[in-house]
């Protein structure tokens, strides 16, 4: 298969669903926290290091062949918020969806039986990569980038921020991608060994919190 | 314990057990060092236990491991008499402070520490790990004060792992401090805040009623895990503030 692939799962026009979620910003927004592009840097910064993390050794570790559904228990042990769980699932439901329709194969057909409400998003996003012929790297390079890409497009909508701004912004963390990517597949190949426990639980308690504080709103934009 | 020039290694163990006469017996009570162990006055069915600090630290290179196991029917609280204060050391390196609880099914566990600070210029690596079989219940509190008043936090990572009948139904690590991955104090981690904490309770009969979520101000919810488990996560100005806030939340649970 052909490493273009990995350009068709990563685009922000695959009809997945990433664009209905804001990964916590229109919270962090509202709130105060991200009032610019230099608070958005920092709030992805700190979402790529967290959640982007543990979302992008997810998808290496079920890229390299670790159990979907344990993978799937490791995510719930990592999030909790239910807001967050929801979320992650419903994105996951939807792609499904997606990667079926683009590349068929036995184990995604597997693990949306085992789920039919939807797998964590980011073990679903592995056995795409996987059905696609990628390989974990590419898998955790997607998660990571989908961890600040989502926020920072959000921001744009939420505070009319300059879209070069935002551009800029997932620029500066390039070299902090590359990082949490290699760190991602390395944490999966450790799991391998010693087993889903030791995929990284780094865990942002202001994401978790907010997640519920945006989800009481009767009225919002995003839905995460 | 030993000490030598990599830091001071010490191990506290608790094992409780019924008594058979409706009370807690501690066939386990052993003490190291710096953690030393003092039983309290008992309260109902309750064995009541308390780590008191017999020397500063952990200091850089120190190991402290404690390990307190709950057998079928056993009830135990465990507190310490007072804050951990992780500070830096002479050895090199960072210290680490692991506590394993396992709890058996229809044991109850209370693991409820006082804050763990993390002054200045410390390097303090802290796991904690408790198995739950089918059927246990717990209540664990964790507060941690990133440094001490009008002081730069030391680099502090800890991590939580509950897991219930071989499953994980809660892992959480939390690394901030100079030197912490990007981030850590921005608007998605702590935004800044220095005191944060988590109360952990898992029951059985959760399963059958769960606990909603609800929010606990702008700064703390209580969450419902996937599991018969609850988790509270508070961020707050200052350590009473906290204390107050995890109060609260336990007394609501009933």
């Amino acid at each position: 298969m052909s490493r273009a692939a990995l350009l068709v799962l990563a685009d922000g026009r695959f009809p997945a669903g990433g664009h209905a979620h804001s990964g916590g910003a229109e919270a962090a927004v509202k709130a105060g926290r991200v009032s610019g592009a230099g608070s958005l840097e920092e709030f992805c910064r700190g979402r790529l290091h967290t959640a982007g993390l543990v979302a992008a050794s997810l998808a290496a570790g079920a890229v390299l062949g670790l159990d979907p559904v344990e993978l799937d228990g490791a995510a719930d042990a990592r999030t909790p918020s239910p807001a967050l769980r929801t979320a992650a699932r419903r994105l996951g439901r939807q792609l499904m969806r997606a990667a079926r329709a683009t590349w068929p194969s036995a184990e995604l057909d597997a693990l949306a039986r085992e789920f039919p409400k939807g797998a964590h998003q980011p073990v679903v996003l592995g056995l795409a990569a996987r059905a696609a012929g990628l390989g974990a790297e590419d898998a955790a390079y997607c998660a990571v980038y989908e961890s600040v890409s989502g926020p920072a497009s959000a921001t744009v909508r939420l505070l009319s921020l300059d879209p070069f701004d935002a551009t800029g912004v997932l620029a500066r963390l390039a070299p902090d991608l590359d990082r949490v990517a290699h760190q991602a597949v390395e944490a999966a190949r450790c799991a391998l060994v010693n087993g889903v426990d030791a995929l990284p639980a780094a865990s942002a308690p202001l994401l978790e919190i907010s997640a519920e504080v945006h989800a009481a709103w009767p009225v919002r934009l995003f839905a995460s | 314990m030993t000490a030598g020039e990599g830091g001071v290694r010490a191990t506290a163990r608790i094992g409780a057990r019924p008594d058979g006469r409706g009370g807690t017996a501690l066939p386990t009570l052993e003490g190291e060092g710096p953690l030393a162990l003092r039983r309290t006055r008992a309260s109902g069915s309750e064995a009541r236990v308390m780590l008191v600090g017999a020397m500063s630290g952990p200091l850089g290179g120190d190991h402290f491991t404690v390990e307190a196991e709950a057998a079928q029917g056993a009830r135990l609280h465990f507190g310490s008499a007072a804050a951990t204060i992780a500070l830096p050391g002479q050895a090199k390196g960072e210290a680490r402070y692991d506590v394993r609880l396992t709890v058996a099914e229809g044991a109850e566990l209370h693991w409820m520490p006082e804050q763990l600070i993390s002054a200045k210029g410390s390097e303090l690596c802290v796991t904690t790990r408790v198995d739950l079989a089918a059927g246990a219940r717990l209540v664990l509190r964790e507060e941690q004060v990133l440094g001490r008043a009008n002081e730069e936090p030391g680099r502090l990572t800890s991590r939580l792992t509950v897991r219930l009948d071989g499953r994980p139904l809660l892992d959480q690590e939390l690394s901030c401090g100079p030197g912490a991955p990007g981030g850590w104090d921005g608007p998605a981690v702590l935004a800044g805040h220095r005191t944060l904490g988590q109360l952990v309770v898992v029951r059985p009969e959760f399963a059958q009623r769960p606990v909603e979520a609800r929010l606990l101000g702008e700064y703390a919810a209580l969450t419902p895990l996937a599991g018969p488990g609850v988790l509270v996560t508070a961020l707050a100005p200052d350590a009473l503030h906290l204390r107050r806030t995890l109060d609260e939340a336990l007394s609501t649970l009933g």
